[in-house]
C-alpha cells in the first residue's frame, strides 16, 4: 500500500499504521514526499514493513514496537527515539539523538550520525557505518553502540552499562568513560550482532569502551555523607 | 526556538528565482517562528549607490519623500510595504546623521551597496507576502523567522541585524551574556536600537570586522567572547558563513547542488527547493565556520 505525503496528511498515515488490521495480509507500505516532516511514522506497535522514500524530519519512527522502518534519504533530530523493539534503517545519515533512550530493537544508519548518538540508551542496538558526532552514549545504560568510523569528542561521557565499540579513532572520552579489553565474550557478542544483521566487519577490529564505574557507583568510604 | 535560512547561489540559473525559493524557506519555518519574520536579500553589488532599507513605522510615504527631499536631491525611493528602500550616492554616515536628527521616527534596518532588508512583527507566512519577497530575484539571502525569548515581540527585536554596511546575522539560540558584550562594545564605539541578545552578535560581529578581522576569524573569536547556545548565519556582500557553538543544540542541516547551497534550522524548509533530494545533505559539525 502505498502513500504520497505530498497528497495526503501525515496524521492520517501515521493512523493507518498504528492501527492496521491484524487480519489483513497488506503488511508493506511506501511512503513516497516525506518533505522532512515531523514524526513519521512516530508510534508504530506492529509487525509491519514501511519504506519511506526520501528525507524526514524530527522524531522518524519514534517509540517504535515490532515494525521494520527503512528511510532511503537522511532523518532529522531523534530518529527511532524510545524505540522498544523492531528495526530502523536509515540509508542516509542521521541528525542529532539518534536512537536517544531507545530500550529495544535495532537501529542501522548507513551514514554518519551526528552528536549525541544514543543519548541514555536503555538496550537498544545502534550500528553506525559512517561516524557518530560528539558526546554519543552520553548517560547510556543499556545496550550496544558500535561505530565502523569515527567518534568525536567526549564519547560515552558519564556512562552507566552500554557497550561502545569503535572501529576508526576516538577524538575523546568523555568523565567516567573508558577503552576496555576486547575479550572473546565481547567478540563473540559481536559477531553474532554482524551475523544477525548481515553485516561483514571483523569484530577483532574494533575497540570496546564502557564505564570504570567511578562515577556512578555508590562508594562505601562515602557513606558518612549521607 | 526560531528558525533560520539561507541560499547561496553557486550558478546565474536560479537568480530570478532567489526570492521565490527564500520565501517558501521561511514559509516552511513559520512553525520554528511565527511572531515575527525577516529577510535580507543580496543583489548584485551597486557601485555608485547606496541602499538604505528603512522602516517607515507608520509615517506616510508621501511624507518621508517630502521630508528626505529637503536634504538630498538626487533619490530613488521604492516603497514595500511599511519600509522604503532609499537610493542615493549620499554616504552612509550622513543618512545615518540625517535619519538621526531629522526624521527619527523612522529606523534604519539595514545598509550597503547590495543588501535590501526587511523585518516585521506577525507570521512569516503573512510577512513574505506583505514585502512581495517571492518577486525578488539576487545571488543570496538569509531570513529568520522568530519565537521570542529575550525581548519582545516588535520590529527592533526581529532580525536580521544589520550593523554594518552589507552585514547581517541571523541567529537560533540565546546568548546568556549578552548584557555584559552590550557594555564593552557601546564603551568601544557601537550603537545598538534593541535590548535583543543578537543585536550585540551583530554588533560584535560589525566591531571585530571593522578592526581587520575577516569574517572566518571573527566567527572563531565569537567562540569564546559570546556564551550561550547559537547557530548563526552572517551574510556578507559576497556570501554568507555559517556556525553553530560547540554544543550544538540548536540545529542546521545544509543541503548543497551544483548551483546552490541552502542552510536551514530544519530540512522541511528546503523541501521545495529544486533538486534537493538528490543534493549532499549534511549537518554541519559544531564550533565550525563554513563559508559560501
Amino acid at each position: 500500500m502505498d502513500f504520497d505525503l505530498n497528497k495526503q496528511n501525515l496524521r492520517e498515515v501515521n493512523q493507518h499504521l498504528q492501527n492496521v488490521d491484524r487480519k489483513k495480509n497488506t503488511r508493506k507500505f511506501k511512503i513516497s514526499n516525506p518533505q522532512g516532516q515531523h514524526a513519521i511514522c512516530a508510534g508504530l506497535k506492529d509487525d509491519i514493513d514501511v519504506t519511506i522514500k526520501g528525507h524526514t524530519g524530527y522524531y522518524c519512527a519514534g517509540m517504535n514496537q515490532k515494525a521494520a522502518i527503512t528511510i532511503h534519504g537522511n532523518v532529522g533530530t531523534g530518529v527511532a527515539e524510545n524505540m522498544m523493539s523492531g528495526k530502523i534503517i536509515v540509508k542516509g545519515n542521521a541528525s542529532q539523538s539518534a536512537g536517544a533512550t531507545g530500550h529495544g530493537g535495532t537501529l542501522i544508519i548507513e551514514g554518519d550520525a551526528s552528536s549525541r548518538c544514543g543519548i541514555s540508551m536503555k538496550g537498544i542496538d545502534i550500528v553506525v557505518k559512517g561516524s557518530v558526532g560528539h558526546m554519543s552514549a552520553f548517560m547510556a545504560q543499556k545496550g550496544n553502540l558500535v561505530v565502523m568510523g569515527d567518534a568525536d569528542a567526549d564519547l560515552g561521557d558519564s556512562i552507566y552499562e552500554a557497550k561502545i565499540f569503535v572501529k576508526g579513532k576516538v577524538k575523546s572520552l568523555g568523565a567516567d568513560c573508558v577503552e576496555k579489553k576486547m575479550n572473546k565474550k565481547n567478540i563473540d557478542e559481536l559477531t553474532k550482532l554482524f551475523k544477525k544483521l548481515n553485516i561483514s566487519e571483523d569484530p577483532k577490529k574494533f575497540k570496546r569502551y564502557g564505564s570504570s564505574r567511578n562515577l556512578y557507583n555508590f562508594k562505601i568510604d562515602n557513606v558518612g555523607a549521607y | 526556538m526560531c528558525g533560520i535560512v539561507g541560499i547561496y547561489l553557486k550558478t546565474k540559473k536560479y537568480e530570478k528565482y532567489l526570492g521565490k525559493f527564500l520565501s517558501g524557506m521561511l514559509d516552511g519555518m513559520a512553525t520554528r517562528g511565527p511572531d515575527s519574520a525577516g529577510f535580507a536579500v543580496y543583489t548584485k553589488e551597486n557601485k555608485n549607490n547606496f541602499k538604505y532599507s528603512i522602516c517607515l513605522n507608520g509615517i506616510k510615504e508621501i511624507n518621508f519623500k517630502k521630508k528626505i527631499s529637503k536634504f538630498i536631491k538626487k533619490t530613488k525611493i521604492t516603497i514595500y510595504a511599511d519600509h522604503v528602500i532609499l537610493e542615493t550616492n549620499e554616504k552612509p554616515s550622513k543618512i545615518i546623521e540625517l535619519l538621526k536628527k531629522e526624521i527619527p521616527e523612522v529606523s534604519l534596518v539595514g545598509y550597503g551597496k547590495s543588501i535590501n532588508i526587511f523585518k516585521q512583527t506577525g507570521n512569516p507566512k503573512d510577512v513574505v507576502k506583505k514585502f512581495k519577497l517571492s518577486s525578488f530575484s539576487g545571488t543570496h539571502g538569509i531570513g529568520h523567522t522568530r519565537m521570542a525569548t529575550e525581548s519582545a515581540i516588535t520590529t527592533e527585536g526581529s532580525h536580521p541585524y544589520s550593523t554594518s554596511e552589507d552585514e547581517c546575522l541571523v541567529h537560533n539560540g540565546s546568548l546568556s551574556n549578552h548584557n555584559n558584550v552590550r557594555r564593552s562594545l557601546i564603551k568601544d564605539g557601537q550603537n545598538f536600537n534593541s535590548e535583543n541578545d543578537t543585536e550585540v552578535a551583530a554588533g560584535y560581529i560589525s566591531n571585530q570586522i571593522s578592526k581587520g578581522e575577516g569574517l572566518e576569524k571573527t566567527l572563531k573569536n565569537s567562540l569564546k567572547d559570546l556564551d550561550g547556545f547559537y547557530t548563526f548565519i552572517a551574510g556578507t556582500k559576497d556570501g554568507f558563513a555559517l556556525l553553530r557553538d560547540e554544543i550544538a543544540c540548536k540545529p542546521a542541516v545544509v543541503a548543497e547542488t551544483k548551483d546552490y547551497v541552502a542552510v536551514a534550522s530544519e530540512f522541511q524548509a528546503m523541501a521545495h527547493l529544486p533538486n534537493v533530494n538528490s543534493a549532499k545533505i549534511f549537518e554541519p559539525k559544531p564550533g565550525v565556520v563554513y563559508h559560501w
